[in-house]
């Protein structure tokens, strides 16, 4: 399985971390998408129209949507992560997974354009990022008093890989995470899970020390 | 105002690669100037009012000053060697004081927590003793026999060794880093970071690289540094406070700092103080 990569691009990063978690090996290859712009050129223009990455090839099958990668690497490896076994999970899956365009639409145009200097409306890109951002706290909050921590169920699926890079990105695009809690305990419960991968600007969870205090020992 | 010490310095404008005649659009210390490719096919760099400023074109950069500089751009010797490949790494912006970005570059502590399994890793924390000194002929920050552990210090290095650093400050918002090459013991890989002002709480920041390494394809190189940068980026944009402070009381530096303690020495004493704060609040 090839995937045409690049190393600051979340969505990218989505069938890396999704690959690393289902334990599939995938042959990368590095696109130079900043400064050069490689994306836009005639090879890669004709594997994929739209001119994005990632694109991801196994074979004779040619994806250019990260989410249809993400479903096929699980479907492949780790079925568990597709989330249907009954249908409203599955609804929910489907829900977040296209509802993670959003995300990329807003958050992560806001993060091209303060670090890579893309252009684009600031404002209005964080201000639709914020929306985006407060429907997502709400399903998850949501989940939580139904008793789960993820976004379709109680284990973590495709739909939670869709969605958490661009918002874990957010920061980077001048918006912040503090006015979300749970959207900050899910952060935590995806760098979590076993087999996690990093990305530049997602730190991993560094091992945390006993609380001090009279029950943590000493003082 | 003593800002003006930072005026009559060379800047990274944009990389010259990118230059064309429908131009950049950019700032250097609040002004805001554009960078084309004029019609006689050299590089421009105009203000707003039309008016010309200085340019140079050296190591891959459009360089430009919204003075009247004093001396020809720094010298990098090595950068000339041949056989070096040359990596134009592009530009990242970060919302944070140009000097701040260049004080994290000249830093050592933070990369087994920061750059973790890449430029550094835990236990392997120790700063060993260095030689930090202002060099008076150059007016130059230099910091020497800089000794660190490292799982992967370099695109060509296989496992972990520990690498030798020499940092150079040879203008207030540029920096070099000397670090052992790999393939090529005995020569010195050049990796420099050229951070162009925007505003004093704003910057553009041009890695740059010259090194000795036949093997790795471009992007590679290219992907190597960015993920680098961008995993300090983060970092820079939440230190508080936001200017580099000149003075002691609001940060106490230990002794892993002292390269940093020398460039906020020097910096005072130039009055580079474009992105810095003199009185400590």
């Amino acid at each position: 399985m090839k995937l045409y990569d690049y190393v600051l691009s979340p969505s990218c990063y989505k069938v890396r971390l999704m690959a690393a978690l289902a334990g599939v090996k995938l042959d990368i290859w590095p696109v130079d998408f900043h400064p050069g712009a490689e994306h836009r050129g005639p090879e890669l223009m004709a594997l994929n129209p739209a001119g994005s990455i990632p694109i991801f090839e196994d074979g004779d099958l040619v994806l250019t949507e990260s989410s249809a990668m993400l479903v096929y690497l699980a479907a492949k490896a780790a079925q568990q992560w597709l989330g249907n076994d009954t249908a409203m999970p599955a609804a929910r899956v489907q829900q977040w997974l296209s509802f993670s365009h959003r995300l990329t639409a807003s958050l992560g145009a806001a993060r091209l354009h303060e670090m890579l200097l893309r252009p684009g409306n600031i404002d209005a890109l964080r201000g639709q990022g914020t929306v985006a951002l407060r429907e997502l706290e709400a399903g998850l909050i949501e989940q939580r008093i139904r008793g789960q921590n993820f976004l379709a169920s109680d284990r973590p699926t495709v739909a939670d890989i869709a969605c958490f890079p661009y918002v874990a990105l957010a920061p980077d695009g001048g918006v912040s995470l503090d006015p979300y809690p749970a959207i900050r305990l899910w952060s935590r419960a995806v760098r979590s899970l076993d087999g996690f991968i990093e990305m530049p600007g997602i730190h991993r969870l560094h091992e945390l020390k006993p609380e001090p205090g009279p029950e943590g020992g000493e003082a | 105002m003593t800002r003006n010490a930072m005026m009559d310095e060379w800047y990274p404008v944009g990389l010259v690669s990118q230059l064309d005649a429908h131009g950049r659009s950019t700032a250097l210390m609040g002004e805001p100037i554009e960078v084309k490719r004029g019609d006689d096919g050299t590089a421009t760099v105009a203000r707003s009012d039309g008016r010309h400023l200085p340019v140079c074109i050296r190591y891959g950069h459009v360089w430009s000053s919204l003075g009247d500089p004093q001396k020809p751009l720094f010298a990098i010797p090595e950068a000339d060697q041949p056989g070096r490949r040359l990596v134009d790494v592009g530009v990242v912006r970060v919302r944070c004081s140009p000097l701040r970005a260049v004080e994290n570059f000249l830093d050592i502590a933070h990369f087994p927590f920061v750059h973790t399994d890449i430029l550094g890793s835990e236990p392997h924390t120790e700063v060993q003793n260095y030689k930090v000194e202002i060099r008076e002929d150059e007016d130059e920050v230099w910091a020497t026999q800089v000794r660190f552990y490292q799982p992967q210090a370099a695109k060509s290095a296989e496992g972990g060794i520990t690498t030798e650093y020499m940092y150079r400050v040879p203008a207030p918002t540029c920096s070099i880093l000397y670090k052992t090459c790999p393939p090529r013991p005995g020569e010195w890989d050049v990796i420099t970071l050229f951070v162009q002002p925007l505003a004093e709480d704003l910057c553009d920041v041009w890695p740059w690289m010259a090194l000795f390494d036949d093997e790795t394809p471009m992007t590679d190189l290219i992907h190597f540094q960015q993920t680098i940068f961008v995993q300090d980026r983060s970092i820079l944009e939440n230190q508080i406070p936001g200017l580099l402070p000149l003075d002691p009381g609001m940060e106490i530096p230990t002794r892993a700092d002292l390269t940093s303690v020398a460039y906020r020495r020097w910096l005072k004493r130039h009055g580079y103080t474009y992105g810095a704060q003199l009185v400590a609040q």
